[in-house]
């Protein structure tokens, strides 16, 4: 279980991060919403280690990882994949793959053996057939196409087998129908890994579709948490984020 | 079986015998290649052509060490060339001082290198692309103008004379031409395999992540810091490896080999033969010896025919030699798939 205890990050006199508490149940699938500069990607590298928070705890399971470096959280089971891709670009898939394992194994220091590593290639192996990469392992990342880079971002976090998994934008800058192939995927893996799932996301079909828990950010703070129905007729989230067109669409 | 379990089995085998065969085919080619090199005064008595091959063994052990900073780890030293000095100014200075074995000699200078490239290294690591470049530089210039001021110790600026006392050992007599030139050929050559196997390793690949994405490396787990350090210390090991072949070569050692020139060079050498291959280096180090070597018999302004050749490279091909043979031969087979 990952709980979030009153987490605060300013920057100057930016509360980018104010006082936020949250429970992301084992298993579960949240996504986080929010209008640009809400802080939900400040939220998400606040959790990874990439900024420090001001106070406040990151609770994986009991133990606290607040403040503590990316490596460190990484290996507590935390994994997360980027908005803009962030790849290898000269490695080829399956190179990334394994030398990601290797990573989780710690062996990437290992010096007098060759590459890869024979025990690397099952869970390279494995996470490649999930995520449809098998066909294009021997592509070099830089010439995959946007989509499959996304892919790969997110088969670098899943190959570390990490109990929470968060996903800044897993659609970002992909069109209508591919957003859709990508999110399947994204639910898939909830469904067929078993693991906690936290993804932000800007499309509001997808988020009322998908996901059974939503969390709303807005200028730092949470502004509503709970079930789709409930946040599209939550008035605070219609006046502050959806506007009119959402509100009890379902209805 | 399943089928999908049959496929996944197929496309597995290669991926490990692959990586085993590649290293018998290394240990062949380098075994082959010694063969060719320690023969070589079999069929020529010109000292010319094998000192030449002894100064590529010196500059080509440091030019490819350089290569696994720049290249492998995207780290730009403009003071590798540090090393090379110390190499040759440790080994000159045990050897003169304490007239210890060659090996231990050997060995002492290595354990001197490391100690000083892991202070230094600690300083610098942390440092981003143009502090690091300038930093490293700093610390050249710091190790060169010690030997400078401390003439009790290092000769000053007239160098380690008196030549380098070279005692046989295991019946290598290290004063007879020919003998250094072969034990020079047998240090370029492991000192290659082994970087080799450096870059071939998991950590070679740790490396290639940094990198490409130093950010994304420290998200998987890995400790940027560390990596980037051992392989500069690493890389010095091997850049002093050159450095004592040069001392043993001109039986001294002498302030330039610590100078910002000697990595200048070092870089040149790296532009010229390129990155992206490992042999790369290698191939740029005979092209700047030979190139030095013919230019300065026809003109006294060499430096202006080697200013020019690096431009060419520089701003006209924006890559190395090797790299383009390298990318032809990578465009020859995937159209060679495609057909």
């Amino acid at each position: 279980m990952l709980e979030i205890r009153n987490l605060a990050k300013s920057f100057g006199g930016v509360k980018a991060t104010n006082d936020v508490s949250l429970d992301f149940p084992d298993g579960s699938l949240t996504a986080v919403i929010g209008p640009n500069g809400a802080g939900k990607s400040t939220f998400f590298n606040l959790i990874t280690g990439a900024l420090k928070p001001d106070s406040g705890q990151v609770l994986l399971d009991g133990i606290d990882l607040a403040g503590r470096s990316p490596p460190e959280i990484v290996r507590h089971g935390i994994g997360r994949a980027f908005q803009v891709a962030s790849i290898f670009k000269s490695l080829t898939v399956q190179e990334t793959m394994l030398a990601a394992v290797s990573a989780d194994q710690r062996t990437s220091a290992v010096l007098h053996k060759r590459f890869p590593l024979p025990e690397t290639r099952d869970r390279a192996e494995h996470v490649m057939e999930l995520l449809g990469l098998a066909s294009k392992r021997h592509r070099t990342a830089a010439i995959l196409s946007h989509g499959d880079q996304k892919l790969l971002d997110i088969a670098l976090a899943l190959v570390l087998e990490p109990k929470v998994l968060l996903l800044d934008e897993p659609t970002a800058g992909m069109g209508p129908e591919e957003r859709w192939r990508m999110i399947d995927k994204v639910r898939e893996l909830w469904e067929t890994q078993k693991i906690t799932v936290v993804f932000i996301e800007h499309d509001m079909d997808i988020v009322f579709k998908i996901a059974p828990k939503i969390v709303v950010l807005c200028y730092g703070r949470i502004l509503a948490t709970g079930t789709p129905d409930e946040i599209r007729n939550d008035s605070a989230v219609i006046d502050a984020y959806l506007g009119t067109e959402y509100a009890g669409a379902a209805a | 079986m399943t089928e999908l379990e049959a496929g996944r089995a197929q496309a597995l085998v290669p991926v490990r015998s692959g990586a085993v065969l590649q290293r018998y085919r290394d240990v062949l080619i380098a075994l082959i290649a010694f063969a060719v090199l320690a023969s070589l005064p079999l069929f020529t008595g010109s000292k010319a052509l094998l000192d030449f091959v002894i100064r590529c063994s010196a500059y080509g052990l440091f030019a490819t060490s350089l290569n696994l900073l720049v290249g492998y780890t995207g780290l730009t030293s403009f003071g590798h060339g540090m090393f090379f000095g110390l190499g040759a100014y440790s080994f000159g200075l045990i050897m003169q001082k304490l007239g210890l074995p060659i090996p231990a000699a050997f060995v002492a200078t290595l354990a001197i290198t490391a100690v000083f490239a892991a202070i230094i290294g600690a300083i610098c690591v942390r440092l981003k692309e143009i502090y690091f470049a300038f930093v490293t530089l700093a610390f050249q210039m710091l190790i060169h103008s010690t030997i400078l001021s401390w003439a009790s110790f290092t000769g000053g600026d007239q160098g380690l004379r008196g030549g380098i006392p070279r005692p046989v050992f295991l019946g290598i007599d290290l004063s007879n031409h020919v003998h250094l030139y072969v034990t020079s050929c047998a240090l370029l050559i492991v000192g290659l395999l082994a970087m080799r196997q450096i870059a071939q390793s998991p950590f070679g690949y740790t490396l290639r992540m940094i990198r490409d994405n130093a950010a994304r490396a420290s998200f998987l787990g890995i400790d940027v810091w560390r990596a980037k350090l051992t392989v500069f210390v690493l890389a010095a090991l091997f850049a002093s490896m050159g450095g004592m072949v040069m001392a043993l070569f001109v039986s001294g050692a002498y302030p330039e080999f610590a100078y910002w020139t000697i990595s200048g060079e070092g870089i040149f050498i790296n532009m010229l033969g390129g990155v992206s291959t490992f042999l790369g280096p290698m191939v740029g180090t005979v092209l700047l010896l030979l190139l030095n070597d013919t230019v300065t018999r026809f003109t006294e302004y060499h430096g202006i025919v080697l200013g020019v050749v690096i431009l060419f490279f520089a701003l006209g091909l924006r890559k190395g030699l090797l790299d383009f043979v390298a990318e032809w031969y990578a465009h020859r087979r995937e159209t060679g798939e495609e057909r």
